[in-house]
């Protein structure tokens, strides 16, 4: 029967099925729920690691101990993961080893949208790109096999539609018998990539991707389905689902590998169509492959290629959806112009926005209170803490990659710049790429200040687990870090954890520390306010009759705090209120309110008896 | 009250876009279309963005029934169903649906941080109506949240809009509550079902 499955449940059970028995990853939208879905299942060991190549290089070990494993990181992940992942591209495998990229087309919750089928090619390593769950779900399996059979590792790409997107999936109900386990692999001209090794190992990589091209010939991933002749269209992954949707009469060449390519396959297919062009998200990566081969492909009259971007019809940034697909089509001429315009309606778009926003009772918010009013340059870093920026805590300078904001702010205290650095970084971020950078700025002693926003969990990606918070991923008790003893051992003497509702600590803090030119780490601690454990502690507060309207706690920017329909009678300003269904007691706004107008928790209980405030 | 034919999705492909706030049960109420579908023995696609475990922003989830269904995303202009679990929202993806489709309204607002910090407003219930109004003039409004307090639990309000809008189609009640109970643990049961019913009777009012 079939089921319903994400194609990140679909990758994770098709893994089980294959008889995988590791994994390891970082959590990244729109990877995270894969390894979260294989550590359910039984039989078998799954991790969340530190960062991505930490990740990689666990995986490359099970692979080598000749079981079967897979990794999972979002796109740019994989970028952290790159010296690994070209480390084992050279040295193979024992057991199939699979790597997951999560592309994200369109950067819904990323900072760009790299095409990671790239990375296949600069590493000489196949690349396969599932259409959609059940794909994932076949592919999977293949994957492990293909890794076994070229001693390779595969790289499996998936896109966010891809990743996010729920459909109906045939499963098997037996799993493969895990690889027995054998004695480790003493085999230095293989395993041990020294120069004289290392070159042999480049001449073998060489033969085998030319291998791998043979191989896809046949694969049944890639398939021709012959529909109408005057149209032909080469495409791979999601943009697959495209073609059908906008093409339904086109013959179309499935590409499930899309790197290396088919020649043979795609020279027939080219042969049996009177017009050829290629479909696929992002980067011209096909394209460019197939004008390589000295095939023709379609050129509407005016379109000259224009490189450096080589990409013809359809657009190389963002992501592809029908509407998008149709129109280029239009313009070049593949379709007649539509009939039914969609129905734009202008008024739409003047509606205001809704942006993602730090939650009420967030333990970032007090800090970034404090850096706002003191305005220094801040060196941003990825997670919940980036909407540090949205107003009015208007409170982040730089923010490009994980684990930066610590380097960057060191970089520019060194270069002289006239004013004091502050870096602003969370546990996870931390662990993941900010201790080497933490013990840069002690070893060469430059003044930056680092503020390690320690709220328990990695939040932004949906609460996981990670060294500081004391639980494996498939839960079990571990060693939890201790972040504030690391970073005295990292060489820094200035060390503070203080409790990161407590505005006016923090404020002194840091204040105090401006004084001296000594670098310095300020750690921010309570736990992200949607965890479990604090929501039971969640009480609304409410505003007295205190309140003259002055602002001052709407310039925390919670959510939580409206601007009421009552004025002022003196000052004719709206009252401040607070919504009883959002506010969770963290008591900032009372810390900031001049008047003493919004009660604190302790106050609440006794006074709420007899009524005294305006709510 | 209904102007026009059932939809009945054995015989036609169905587009509906789910859209509301994070926290409403949007995504929940999407999975439980996609079960029926399932069910109904249609291909099924439900396709949404997960990642910002922020409460407060916008939630939009595509749900297609069909024979066959290949794009996860509907383009804008091609819903035969708006479902929305929040006006502003409504609002912001009324170019999602078709001319002439069926836009489901929770009659409910959320303000959006830039409303409640005071830098913009809230558009007023007529503006929204106007804004829907220049897609198509089937737009039914349901007060979801007060039929669920009403029930004695307002997070049934989703349940309460699925119920409405299965008034709009020939599908079966009792295949709705199947996939109903299917997804519900067991204290919540009861109280859902009736969630339903009530949904199921409120356009017909
Ligand atoms: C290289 C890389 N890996 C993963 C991600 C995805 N990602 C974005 S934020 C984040 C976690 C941040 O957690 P933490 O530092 O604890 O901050 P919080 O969100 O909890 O405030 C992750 C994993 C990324 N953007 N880049
Ligand atoms: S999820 Fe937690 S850390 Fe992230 S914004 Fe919300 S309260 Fe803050
Ligand atoms: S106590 Fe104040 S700052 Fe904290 S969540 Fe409630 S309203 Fe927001």
């Amino acid at each position: 029967m079939k089921r319903l499955l994400s194609g990140n449940e679909a990758f994770a059970r098709g893994s089980w099925e294959a008889g995988v028995t590791v994994a390891s990853g970082y959590p990244g939208t729109p990877s995270t729920e894969i390894t979260e879905t294989f550590a359910k299942f039984p039989g078998v060991y799954a991790e969340w690691a530190p960062n991505e190549k930490v990740a990689l290089d666990t995986a490359i070990g099970a692979a080598y101990a000749g079981q079967r494993a897979f990794c999972t990181m979002k796109h740019v992940g994989l970028n952290v993961a790159a010296d690994a992942l070209f480390a084992a591209a050279m040295t193979g495998v024992e057991g199939g080893l699979v790597i997951v990229s999560a592309d994200d087309p369109g950067m819904h919750s990323s900072q760009n949208e790299q095409d990671n089928r790239q990375y296949a090619r600069f590493a000489r390593i196949p690349c396969l790109d599932p259409a959609d769950s059940q794909e994932a779900h076949d592919f999977a399996l293949v994957a492990y096999n293909i890794s076994e059979q070229f001693d390779t590792p595969v790289l499996f790409r998936m896109t966010t539609r891809v990743c996010h997107t729920t459909s109906p999936v045939e499963v098997n109900e037996q799993r493969l018998q895990p690889r027995p386990t054998i004695k480790f692999p003493r085999n230095p001209p293989k395993y041990v990539m020294m120069p004289a090794n290392a070159r042999k190992r480049h001449v073998i990589i060489e033969t085998r991707i030319q291998e791998l091209a043979q191989f896809a010939e046949a694969f049944s991933g890639n398939q021709v389905e012959m529909r109408s002749r005057e149209l032909g269209i080469i495409t791979g992954g999601i943009a697959y689902q495209y073609a059908r949707e906008v093409f339904p009469d086109a013959s179309v060449l499935k590409l499930g590998m899309v790197y290396p390519l088919p020649v043979k396959l795609i020279r027939r297919f080219a042969e049996q169509v009177e017009k050829l062009i290629v479909l696929e998200e992002l980067d011209p990566f096909i394209e460019d492959q197939v004008r390589l081969m000295g095939i023709e492909l379609y050129k509407p009259l005016d379109a000259a290629i224009s490189y450096p971007n080589t990409k013809t019809i359809f657009p190389v940034t963002g992501e592809l959806n029908p509407a998008i697909v149709r129109l280029s089509a239009e313009k070049a001429n593949l379709l007649p112009p539509a009939s039914q315009k969609a129905s734009m309606s202008q008024t739409a778009l003047d509606l205001p926005a809704r942006p993602p926003v730090l939650c009420p009772g967030c333990p970032h918010r007090g800090t970034f209170y404090v850096l706002h009013k003191l305005g220094l340059p801040i060196n941003g870093d990825i997670g919940c803490y980036t909407l540090g920026i949205t107003p009015p805590l208007n409170a982040i300078d730089t923010c490009g990659c994980m684990g930066e904001g610590i380097g960057v702010a060191h970089g520019a205290a060194i270069a002289g710049d006239q004013e004091r650095h502050i870096a602003v970084i969370g546990d996870s971020t931390f662990f993941h790429t900010g201790i080497p950078a933490l013990m840069n700025v002690a070893y060469n002693k430059s003044n930056v200040i680092t503020i390690i926003m320690d709220n328990r969990v990695t939040g932004m990606t949906g609460h996981q687990e990670n060294p500081g918070t004391g639980r494996t991923l498939q839960q079990k008790e571990t060693t939890e870090v201790n972040i504030e003893q690391l970073v005295r051992a990292l060489g820094i003497e200035k060390v503070r954890t203080v409790e990161a509702y407590d505005v006016d600590t923090i404020e002194k803090t840091l204040k105090e520390w401006l004084k001296t030119e000594e670098p310095a780490v300020l750690i921010t601690q309570e736990e992200c306010a949607l965890l479990p454990s604090a929501r039971q502690r969640w009480m609304p507060l409410a505003v007295t009759d205190k309140c003259n309207g002055c602002t001052v706690c709407f310039r925390i920017g919670c959510p939580a705090i409206l601007k009421s329909d009552e004025l002022d009678p003196k000052y004719n300003r709206p009252l401040a209120k607070i919504d009883p269904l959002l506010c969770t007691g963290c008591e900032i706004c009372a810390q900031v309110c001049p008047r003493d107008a919004i009660l604190f928790r302790n106050q609440i209980k006794p006074i709420a008896q007899e009524p005294v405030f305006s709510e | 009250m209904m102007n026009f034919p059932l939809i009945n999705p054995l015989k036609q492909p169905v587009n509906i876009l789910l859209v509301g706030v994070g926290g409403q049960g949007t995504i929940l109420a999407s999975n439980i279309l996609a079960e029926l579908g399932l069910r109904l023995g249609l291909d099924v696609k439900q396709a949404e963005i997960h990642g910002m475990s922020q409460r407060g922003g916008s939630v939009v989830s595509h749900l297609r029934w069909g024979e066959k269904v290949f794009s996860p995303i509907i383009p804008p202009g091609e819903a035969d169903i708006l479902l929305a679990f929040e006006k502003l929202e409504a609002a912001r993806f009324s170019d999602h649906l078709r001319p002439g489709g069926i836009a489901l309204i929770n009659d409910h607002s959320i303000n959006p941080m830039t409303v409640s910090a005071g830098l913009v407003e809230y558009p007023d219930h007529a503006q929204i109506q106007g804004i829907l109004n220049h897609v198509t003039g089937h737009i039914y409004w349901i007060n979801g949240l007060k039929i669920a307090e009403e029930l004695g639990n307002t997070r049934t309000a989703n349940v309460v809009l699925l119920g409405a809008l299965s008034s709009l189609m020939t599908i079966d009640p009792t295949d709705w509550a199947t996939v109903i109970q299917a997804r519900l643990s067991a204290k919540v049961i009861e109280i859902n079902l009736k969630a339903f019913q009530t949904g199921r009777q409120a356009l017909r009012n």
